[in-house]
């Protein structure tokens, strides 16, 4: 009786965790998708398709070391653009990207979708996280 | 008077490109054309007379002056574009690239990147964005020249665009123009599409190939 009771717990934690994990998959793929249709609009033709750059004027999108210790400044610098100089991939880049104009929905998608792209894996950033971020922009 | 006049000039706008029969490839001209009517040795010869890029005078990144006449002998690209461009300019450059990387060893070969911001983009600027851009040598001109100056050689440049697109906005669509060295326009290419891009690339062989385009005038 009592190995009844244990399997059945573990069963229903099991399940817990399954349903959990697919609905932050879920959360994930709609913040992804919805991510690439405003980086094709708003971030492609300077980034490139591939989140390439362009040559030393414009940064790729492929430092993963830079996102991960820059994670919540992310927001801010699309939310106000960026610039001054900045070390990518061990090249110092100077320009001047512009403000992005874009919702902290529309932030969150594209993070998403930029930080899980080119090589990059950190994750689903949501839109409280976003709006968390920006509230501590300098 | 002598008999070398000039009688009729009737633009002719079907008919007008010359097509080989023969099975080598050759490029249309594009541009306004004229009939010409001339005497040459007693015989009456009509000619046709095709737009060619007048005059200019700009200065590259190097601040060197570059004229009509440092691309006599040459076959070039023209396009327009300002360094701050967050638009369409990283794109064309993108697509431009393989274009300088596959002709940079040829002498005979130009690409002219006219800047329409020239307040902003100065000499120093635009050797900045040559530097970063990896481009070294004189196979890519970035040109500074005053504002008129550079919208007049574009309307010239993008008469092919207009006759294609009465209304649109010639100067920041992106085109990237052909230029043939008897200085006639022989291709425009949305410079934004890669696939068109690829086409001008095989474009300029065909040209460099047609007999006229080898001799060194």
């Amino acid at each position: 009786m009592k190995a009844w009771i244990t399997i059945s717990v573990l069963m229903a934690m099991l399940f817990i965790m399954i349903s959990c994990q697919s609905e932050g998959q879920i959360e994930f793929s709609r913040y992804y998708s919805n991510g690439s249709v405003v980086y094709q609009a708003h971030c492609q033709n300077c980034h490139g398709a591939n989140g390439q750059g362009l040559q030393g004027l414009i940064p790729p999108l492929k430092d993963s070391v830079y996102f991960k210790n820059n994670k919540s400044a992310l927001a801010c610098q699309l939310n106000s653009g960026l610039k001054g100089k900045i070390i990518i991939l061990n090249k110092e880049f100077e320009g001047e990207m512009p403000a992005s104009g874009l919702s902290p929905l529309e932030i969150a998608q594209v993070l998403t979708y930029v930080t899980n792209s080119f090589g990059n894996k950190l994750g689903t950033v949501n839109t409280s996280q976003v709006n968390a971020d920006l509230a501590k922009c300098k | 008077m002598k008999k070398i006049g000039y009688i009729i000039a009737v633009t002719l706008l079907s008919c007008g490109c010359k097509f080989n029969n023969a099975a080598t490839k050759s490029l249309p001209i594009y541009g306004n054309k004229e009939a010409i009517t001339k005497t040459v040795n007693g015989k009456q010869v009509i000619d046709t007379v095709y737009q060619t890029i007048p005059a200019f005078k700009f200065v590259n990144q190097y601040g060197d002056t570059i004229t009509e006449k440092s691309l006599d002998g040459k076959i070039y690209v023209a396009d327009f574009f300002f360094t701050t461009c967050p638009t369409i300019c990283p794109v064309m450059h993108r697509n431009m690239l393989p274009v300088y990387n596959e002709f940079k060893s040829h002498a005979d070969f130009k690409i002219l990147s006219h800047s329409i911001d020239p307040k902003y983009d100065t000499v120093p600027v635009l050797k900045k964005y040559a530097d970063k851009m990896g481009i070294s040598g004189n196979t890519w001109w970035l040109l500074h020249g005053n504002k008129d100056a550079t919208y007049t050689i574009a309307k010239s440049y993008l008469v092919a665009v207009q006759e294609m697109n009465p209304k649109g906005q010639y100067v920041h669509d992106g085109y990237f123009i052909l230029i043939d060295k008897q200085k006639r326009i022989r291709g425009t290419y949305q410079g934004t599409d890669e696939k068109e891009v690829t086409k001008m690339t095989e474009d300029i062989k065909t040209l460099m190939a047609e007999p006229d385009q080898k001799s060194n005038k």
